[in-house]
């Protein structure tokens, strides 16, 4: 502000707006200002206009409007007399659920990867190479129709497992069995698991919204925290007895009590036992269907930006001065400690930021879920839903909006982690 | 940010929309060329040949109509759209018309903002199985995985069906016709769901044809029509008398054959005045007076254009049923030129 105590001799010009330096700066924002205005009242206007045009009006009561149609794979209940809003919502949890599966898995693989890049072993160091230059130089929907196909023509058809009264008469087998003590399945359709059950359930109860919430899980995740609780309380009592006295009191078999003993008598007295799928009529009932839609998209996009992260791990870890790992070796640390004592917490400074990217990339590319034909936001909103209605541009603007929150709550908390492995400058 | 996203969406879809705003017959004369969308792969109704051009039942409804504004079937460009994307391709004005198995539907008419403008192939949904599956009748299909083709209407009738019939099942939606074949010849579904003469068509072009069946419930009402946007109502007249002109024919026994003899000899007025020999009709709609002549010169008439593609005598085999003349005890009922 030390200009501002010297006035120009001379009255305000309309000139000066350009020549002179006090005022050019600003002068050029307010134009640039009025002109991005300008552009946005015509775009908006032009908007208008055309949807006047066509007899289309912009409002979003479409949402809680029946939405008659059915998905696949729902994570809270759902049925086609539900509003497309619940539809919505359907679809953004199965986004959800494949990106923050994805991007767990990708992390892990891609940092295996990415440190056995660098290991000695020629053969390992040149697999790992071959991987990442295959997986990250072909389209992802390339690869997310590799997997649906793979999945869906190598595994074979329910009916496949069915053993009939014919055939154990004539001693034959049947041409596909399942895994593991007869308890798993892998069609051509998904993967069957056994499931858990309750003789003596607790019951659900509905906390609103249709959404229910089991009290048996509930029951077995509280004993199991408390349990894990007492383990820490037994724990660090032991320590403190050695410390006094020096003797450290047998802690094997309380410890295995204290962590096993009440989840297994919790689960006895609810009369929990498992249930296994068996073939019916069409397909496998019973037991927990996993679709190979989600098996598809997940292993796809886990391989594919595992092979982006893996070369960021790489280039974490070599951003790593050599004297590091020295220094650790000439501390008799050895080569699997120092990476994980020395080498990758340094590393994650330079890794975090861009897996932050990498992070947002797996789950806006999970929109290509259609191609497997898993329903996740894109499918319902933006498909089914967009089409069933014709409300184009709310669907539109509704899915980015959804998206964008999605990226930036990423973005965000990845940014708080990043600050608390940032180094610590004082 | 989030603003600049905002209108970056806002821009799009006004300078898409912009762009149909003008007259549709000034746009195609313009440009010597009909945009039609049509079927990505439908054997019979609309597909690619060998040769990469389209043939197909729809597709000789865009024929018939690039024929009659153009004076040559030849000047049409296809658009394969999926029945995802085809109402919205027409609506912001990609295709000039849709002759793509769009069913008419009220919401469709109404809030969708499209015309449908004359039924083309009154169809009804219904279910395919492998005999090996041991079904019998869609009633028995509980539990069992469906393919479905996902923004249609049957996935709607679908829910509507196992719903109504206390029957649950698991939808696979798929993208387009191509697919839904891909995934039901693998096993990944027990049931393809789509209108019948899809099923015929789909079928026609599997391997194992004769180990398919077609279950005998007819599950919905499918009225397939050729649709325009909603608003110029003139290129929806040009496109639905067009059509029309073929459904009429049919019933004088107008073939593309014998069109120029009939043409000479025939005393019969209303003939004449289809065939632009007397009064004016294709001025009325901005044509010239020899439009439906033109139209039917295309591919034949209505009943050709089936027997062609369609018929009994091609790999779909279809009878007409529902799609015969009034006179036969069907609906297609072209109104008087007059």
């Amino acid at each position: 502000m030390a200009l501002a105590s010297d006035p120009p001799k001379d009255g305000f010009r309309l000139s000066m707006l350009i020549y002179d330096t006090r005022f050019r700066s600003i002068t050029i924002q307010i134009v640039v200002l009025l002109l991005f205005l300008a552009g946005l009242v015509w775009l908006l206007h032009n908007a208008y206009v055309n949807l006047e045009a066509k007899g289309k009006d912009f409002d979003f009561h479409f949402l809680w409007t029946r939405a008659g149609y059915d998905l696949a794979q729902t994570l809270i209940p759902y049925s086609n007399d539900d509003t497309h809003f619940r539809a919505l919502i359907e679809g953004l949890l199965n986004t959800l659920l494949v990106s923050v599966l994805g991007c767990i898995l990708a992390t892990v693989l891609g940092t295996v990867i990415g440190v056995l890049r660098l290991s000695h072993n020629w053969l390992v160091a040149r697999i790992m190479t071959v991987y990442v230059e295959t997986f990250r130089n072909i389209p992802l929907l390339l690869w997310i129709l590799l997997m649906g196909t793979i999945l869906a023509e190598t595994r074979p058809v329910p009916k496949d497992f069915r053993v009939t009264e014919a055939m154990k008469a004539a001693g034959e087998e049947p041409k596909a069995s399942m895994w593991l003590f007869d308890s798993i399945a892998v069609t051509n359709r998904g993967t069957n698991v056994p499931a858990p059950v309750f003789d003596n359930s607790l019951g659900v109860v509905d906390i609103g919204w249709n959404l229910p919430v089991s009290l048996n899980a509930l029951a077995v995740i509280a004993v199991m925290a408390a349990s894990f609780w007492g383990w820490r309380r037994f724990m660090a009592r032991a320590k403190a007895v050695q410390e006094t006295t020096g003797r450290r009191p047998v802690t094997w078999w309380p410890s295995l009590l204290i962590l096993f003993a009440p989840i297994i008598a919790l689960l006895y007295a609810l009369g929990f036992h498992l249930d296994y799928p068996k073939i019916t009529k069409f397909d496998f009932t019973g037991g927990f269907q996993m679709l190979h839609s989600f098996t598809a998209l997940l292993i796809a996009l886990t391989l594919y930006t595992a092979a982006f992260i893996a070369e960021i791990v790489r280039a974490g870890i070599q951003a790593i001065s050599k004297g590091q790992s020295e220094a650790a070796y000439a501390l008799g640390l050895r080569p699997g400690r120092t990476m994980s004592l020395v080498i990758l917490p340094q590393a994650l400074r330079v890794i975090v930021p861009p897996l932050i990217s990498q992070f947002l990339n797996l789950t806006k590319n999970s929109s290509l879920a259609i191609a497997v034909s898993y329903m996740d936001l894109r499918g319902t909103l933006g498909g089914i839903t967009l089409n069933q209605t014709g409300r184009e541009l709310e669907c539109m603007l509704l899915m980015m909006l959804i998206y964008l929150t999605i990226s930036l709550t990423i973005s965000s908390l990845m940014n708080i982690y990043n600050k608390s492995i940032k180094l610590k400058e004082r | 940010m989030k603003k600049s996203v905002f209108f970056g969406t806002v821009a799009l879809v006004a300078l898409v929309a912009g762009a149909a705003s003008a007259s549709t017959l000034d746009d195609v004369k313009a440009r010597g060329q009909l945009i039609c969308g049509v079927n990505p792969g439908l054997t019979g109704f609309g597909a690619p040949d060998a040769n990469g051009n389209y043939q197909g039942f729809d597709v000789a409804a865009c024929k018939a109509v690039a024929a009659a504004v153009l004076g040559d079937p030849m000047k049409v460009q296809y658009k394969a759209l999926t029945g995802e994307t085809r109402f919205t391709a027409l609506a912001s004005g990609e295709v000039d018309m849709l002759a793509r198995n769009s069913t008419w539907t009220f919401g469709r008419d109404t809030e969708l903002a499209l015309d449908f403008v004359a039924v083309n192939y009154y169809d009804g949904q219904g279910f395919m199985v492998n005999k090996s599956l041991g079904v019998s009748s869609a009633k028995e299909l509980d539990g069992a995985t469906v393919c479905v083709q996902t923004g249609t209407t049957t996935e709607m009738n679908l829910a509507d069906y196992f719903k109504s019939n206390n029957m649950t099942y698991t939808p696979v939606n798929i993208a387009d016709d191509a697919e839904g074949q891909q995934k039901f010849l693998a096993g990944a579904c027990d049931s393809y769901t789509t209108d019948a003469s899809g099923l015929a068509a789909s079928r026609a072009t599997m391997p194992n044809a004769a180990d398919i069946v077609i279950l005998p419930e007819i599950i919905s009402k499918e009225p397939l029509a050729l649709a325009v946007r909603h608003g110029d109502n003139n290129w929806g007249d040009i496109v639905r008398w067009s059509f029309y002109a073929l459904v009429a024919a049919e019933e004088y026994g107008i073939t593309k054959a014998n069109l120029e003899e009939v043409a000479a000899s025939t005393q019969n007025p209303e003939i004449r005045r289809l065939l632009g020999l007397e009064g004016d009709m294709g001025k009325k709609i901005g044509l010239d007076n020899d439009f439906a002549k033109r139209a039917i010169m295309a591919s034949g008439n209505y009943g050709e254009i089936f027997e062609a593609n369609i018929g009994a005598s091609t790999s779909i085999g279809l009878a007409r049923g529902l799609n015969a003349q009034w006179t036969q005890g069907g609906l297609m009922y072209a109104p008087p030129f007059r």
